[in-house]
């Protein structure tokens, strides 16, 4: 409403593209909810120095020089024995907390992030080929959907690591783990996509500007790239959203489980995977706080996710 | 009806052959099985002969009934890793996992069901905002923190609750049970709470959007004009209608707690088929991840079909709907 009060009405100028952005209904929504504003500033902070490790850390958890066994396990700064140049302690290798916190939320979201980005093309992909095409390919698709959807995400990605796993040979699985992690993941999270750009497929492909292009003689590949796939992507980014969190916490678990990164190449996962030994002997730093930045980034993802999903539906405005 | 039972009948056959399928995959074609018996220095005609013995150069539909008709006796093989029988292993680990489940769905119930009724009935109370909060909460923290926060107080911190394992356990027949000593009710309780919180979120979530929905219902109001006391409107009438859903959920539910059941076990070394699998995982023990796979699907689609004929029974409505669409 404000922004009809001020948009002129003689002169419908066309503004600058940011401006238009910042007056628009997303943003308006946005600072009007201070749990959004919290969340993502929660999400900046840690995806940002996610990014940024090498210059934000305090030390090089990998340089294997810079780390001394003389300084494993010190408490945080603020108990008795920590120092400030660990602020956050150190973990049994002497290495500091805080830091490989950082570098191992970098590994957290490059399998997440990478994960969720395979499910989607994987997923929309086949919801396209199975709306479009419907008859025996759609059934052939939407059964393999239907029964992955009855097991619960984490099963799926543990069995299908676990069967990687044997296939592999034994020396190069600590190099490809990463990989086999993210294929894990993401094909334990296609079916949402696909399932959802199926629906959208069904709806759309009856329009009138699909029977326009098909009339005019478009080819099908060009139709159903060109026409429908923009006009069935505005659900799948929110879907993409909450699915970041969800693949975050899977590779989270499994590499809880250890069945995920190698503890040479920690992601949050594995950082509290290797703390929870020390945890009956009193060193709960170690696992704790990769424990509360985990929640943290999902918690924030999450809140992120539902915000945009009730700012683009229009229904409930 | 009786066509709607055959046809989802049907449908659990499908779906448990293919589970089977998959399984019988992993089984035969991840790595060789004869590698896996023999040793380094069995010739080459000792090998065929083996496999000839053991049927495994018969063709693979041959192959696959035969796995089918074995699996359906309980018989998967020995364990690479232990050796013994994969189906007496199972036996052994399943009633510490089906007791952990049961436990933890009976306390995600009962605490559920009262929340989301309070909440949904004071929508804008302390108490109710505290209650969602605390519930988002619970959603975005993963089990497995869960777990570890908790084991950090109640046992490493207060020390009142022990932080792995069952306790003293009581043999009835085959059957372990650790619910009749006291230890194995202290040793139940860390997990069971870390098993329930997010099933027991989502049940209060789900009573309370019921509730809401069905208060704002014309028969509801239609109660309160007749003059029927609060209580007899909100629990006779408004509960009532809105334990549908609840059912199906929770039935659903039960699949998803033996899934994350592995993750608690694993946390609280909690000697269960979980745990079992996660060490399967570790081992490549493909016959006990076959088997663990086969259980598991077999589990989920009784439970699949059982929540879809309770929801055929409970929901008159949908049984004059099925009936039209399918023409009888």
């Amino acid at each position: 409403m404000a922004e009809l009060a001020r948009a002129p009405i003689a002169a419908p100028r066309r503004l600058p593209r940011l401006r238009r952005f910042l007056d628009g209904d997303l943003l308006w929504s946005f600072r009007r909810s201070p749990v959004t504003v919290g969340a993502a500033v929660v999400a900046f902070v840690i995806i940002g120095s996610a990014i940024a490790a090498p210059w934000v850390a305090p030390h090089n958890p990998y340089d294997l020089a810079s780390v001394n066994l003389m300084d494993a396990t010190d408490p945080p700064v603020w108990l008795h024995g920590g120092s400030w140049a660990y602020v956050l302690g150190t973990d049994n290798q002497g290495r500091d907390v805080l830091s490989t916190i950082i570098y191992g939320t970098r590994l957290s979201l490059l399998v997440g992030v990478l994960a969720v980005v395979a499910a989607l093309i994987l997923g929309v992909a086949l919801g396209l080929v199975a709306g479009w095409s419907g008859g025996i390919v759609e059934t052939m698709i939407m059964r393999v959907a239907d029964v992955q959807l009855s097991f619960p995400a984490i099963l799926i990605a543990l069995l299908i690591d676990g069967v990687a796993r044997t296939m592999l040979p034994h020396n190069v699985q600590a190099e490809i783990a990463i990989y086999v992690l993210i294929v894990s993941v993401a094909l334990s999270n296609w079916v949402h996509f696909a399932r959802t750009v199926r629906g959208s497929t069904l709806v759309e492909r009856n329009k009138e500007y699909i029977q326009a292009a098909r009339v005019i003689g478009v080819r099908p590949w060009r139709i159903v790239t060109g026409h429908l796939l923009p006009n069935v992507l505005g659900p799948v980014l929110v879907i993409a959203t909450i699915n970041l969190a969800t693949a975050i916490l899977t590779e989270a678990t499994l590499s809880f489980l250890g069945v995920g990164l190698p503890p040479t190449q920690p992601s949050l996962g594995t950082l509290i995977r290797v703390g929870n030994d020390y945890l009956m002997s009193g060193d709960w730093w170690i696992a704790l706080f990769p424990g509360i930045w985990l929640a943290l980034l999902i918690l924030s993802v999450n809140l992120l996710g539902d915000w945009l999903r009730d700012a683009l539906n229009p229904k409930l405005r | 009806m009786i066509a709607f039972v055959i046809r989802r009948l049907c449908q659990s056959v499908v779906v448990l052959l293919t589970v089977a399928l998959i399984a019988f995959a992993l089984f035969n074609y991840v790595g060789d099985p004869i590698n896996n018996m023999v040793g380094q220095d069995t010739t080459p005609a000792e090998r065929v002969a083996l496999r000839h013995e053991l049927g495994l150069d018969q063709s693979f539909l041959v192959q696959f009934a035969r796995f089918v008709g074995h699996a359906a006796e309980g018989n998967f093989g020995l364990s690479y890793q232990e050796a013994r029988p994969v189906g007496q292993i199972i036996l052994e680990r399943m009633p510490a996992t089906l007791e952990l489940s049961f436990v933890a769905a009976l306390l995600a119930l009962i605490l559920g069901v009262p929340m989301g009724i309070y909440t949904g009935l004071h929508r804008r109370s302390l108490l109710s905002q505290a209650m969602l909060t605390t519930s988002l909460v619970g959603i975005s923290l993963p089990t497995f923190l869960i777990g570890i926060l908790l084991i950090l107080v109640f046992a490493v911190m207060l020390g009142w609750l022990p932080s792995y394992g069952r306790g003293t356990v009581v043999h009835i027949g085959w059957w372990t049970t650790g619910l009749l000593t006291i230890s194995g009710w202290k040793a139940i309780i860390l997990p069971a709470i870390t098993l329930a919180l997010f099933q027991m979120t989502l049940i209060m979530r789900l009573v309370r959007s019921e509730m809401i929905e069905v208060l704002r219902t014309d028969y509801i109001k239609f109660a309160r004009a007749r003059g029927l006391s609060n209580r007899a409107v909100n629990f006779g009438h408004a509960l009532k209608n809105t334990l549908v859903p609840v059912i199906t959920i929770t039935g659903l539910q039960l699949g998803a707690i033996i899934a994350f059941a592995v993750i608690t076990e694993t946390v609280f070394q909690w000697p269960g088929m979980g745990l079992m699998f996660i060490q399967a995982v570790t081992f490549a023990d493909i016959p006990v991840m076959a088997a663990y796979l086969v259980l598991v699907g077999f589990f989920f689609v009784v439970i699949n079909l059982v929540v879809d004929l309770l929801y055929y029974v409970v929901d008159p409505r949908l049984r004059i709907e099925h009936e039209h669409a399918a023409g009888g």
